[in-house]
């Protein structure tokens, strides 16, 4: 895949689309075939891989007893971040007045927010979304735009089952069933709806 | 990895003083068992042997409650991803993890030591206060280190609450033994503690093999 492009994950519950994220973004070992990613080759050199990926699966990866600002400080921290970068963010995702207030007491969209937050701390070139949207009201949506989505130039492995946003969001497709790859490539409606059937 | 691992034991203790999940479980436990043994034996005071065996007992079956927490806001709130994807040392986790598991183990101790003095002990604690204070040191260390290795064995496997107290207590057993015979003559009131330098020897050396043992495994426990 080629920098600066998105791939569609399309499929149906335990099709593997989290396994194949799970994969890219060096958290499974590949039981067989090949990774590539960021030209590193998975497993074996996984580690120049960790910390260019930004991840943002069905958790938040938010520790529940720390604020909003304090969770983006602890990743800030790991991944060499400047605190001033945290707060840019904490501005760009609208958290900047709830920044203080433990994530437990948040909402779900305002977890997603911070979460994509943090998911972009390290201005990684390759994002992997899992439902990035999901408990997102429109105006949240179109915040987190600039972040993580097309707007944002990075690189996108884009898992969704919204199947008519997702398409039109992808650059390239690809399908799966049962673990398998069914459909790569340029792709249409009608072709995605059959891999749910 | 210095720096990081202070950065996450920090992350921990900021988070275990807002929950105070671990050490007043493990406090309560250590004292609750102390005032069971004063009525399951039947006595007012112990000493020598049996105040030795009581005590450690107790001190590890606590360490119990304290490994099996240690990694639960990495477990239930996904925090492990996000140490795995991160550029960093992942020894620093392990040095972390025990670190904080040190600092349980002291804390519990500093309330539990003088409980068991006042409820259960008979020999004054006082004059030999320093040398009880070096086996706890190394035994602390070595529990920590050990704990922190089996909580990271077990927090991605399902029946975990069995497995840390099956892999954990073997593992201890030499630290029980060691702990245990160095305490006993400073328990009956002797001035000279006979043949402590041996057992804090024993206890310095299991530290040092797991802590290197550690490192050098951690890092391949981590991965899926």
């Amino acid at each position: 895949m080629e920098a600066g492009l998105t791939l569609g994950v399309f499929g149906a519950n335990g099709a593997g689309k989290t396994t194949l994220l799970r994969v890219l973004a060096t958290l499974l070992r590949p039981h067989g075939g090949r990774a590539r990613v960021l030209d590193a080759e998975l497993p074996g050199e996984a580690w120049k891989v960790r910390g260019r990926v930004g991840y943002l699966g069905h958790e938040p990866l938010l520790y529940r007893e720390l604020s909003a600002r304090e969770n983006l400080r602890f990743y800030a921290r790991l991944h060499a971040v400047s605190h001033a970068r945290v707060e840019e963010l904490l501005t760009a995702v609208g958290m900047e007045r709830r920044a203080a207030d433990p994530v437990r007491e948040l909402s779900r969209g305002m977890v997603q927010r911070v979460a994509a937050a943090r998911t972009v701390l390290h201005d990684p070139p390759l994002l992997l979304l899992d439902e990035p949207r999901a408990a997102l009201d429109p105006g949240a949506a179109e915040l987190l735009e600039p972040l993580i989505g097309r707007e944002s130039g990075r690189t996108r492995v884009l898992v969704t089952h919204d199947l008519e946003g997702g398409l039109a969001e992808s650059d390239v497709a690809l399908g799966l069933k049962a673990g398998r790859q069914v459909l790569a490539g340029r792709t249409n409606l009608d072709e995605l709806r059959e891999l749910y059937r | 990895m210095t720096r990081t691992a202070l950065v996450i034991l920090r992350k921990d203790l900021a988070i275990e003083v807002r929950t105070r999940e671990s050490v007043p479980a493990m406090t309560l436990f250590t004292v609750t068992v102390f005032v069971l043994f004063h009525f399951g034996l039947d006595r007012d005071t112990l000493e020598g042997e049996l105040a030795a065996g009581v005590l450690w007992v107790t001190l590890l079956l606590a360490a119990i409650l304290g490994v099996n927490r240690l990694f639960v806001s990495e477990r239930e709130q996904g925090g492990m991803v996000g140490l795995l994807l991160a550029p960093i040392d992942r020894t620093a986790v392990f040095v972390a993890k025990a670190a904080a598991l040190l600092l349980y183990l002291l804390l519990v101790q500093a309330v539990a030591i003088p409980a068991y003095a006042i409820l259960l002990l008979g020999p004054d604690l006082f004059g030999a206060l320093p040398e009880l204070l070096a086996v706890l040191a190394l035994a602390d260390v070595g529990l920590a280190v050990v704990g922190a290795l089996v909580a990271a064995l077990a927090v991605e496997t399902r029946a975990r609450d069995l497995i840390v107290p099956l892999l954990l207590l073997p593992l201890v057993v030499p630290v029980l033994i060691a702990a245990a015979s160095a305490t006993e003559p400073l328990f009956v009131g002797a001035q000279d503690a006979d043949g402590l330098g041996g057992w804090l020897a024993i206890l310095a050396l299991y530290d040092a093999v797991f802590v290197f043992l550690a490192v050098a495994v951690f890092d391949f426990l981590l991965e899926d």
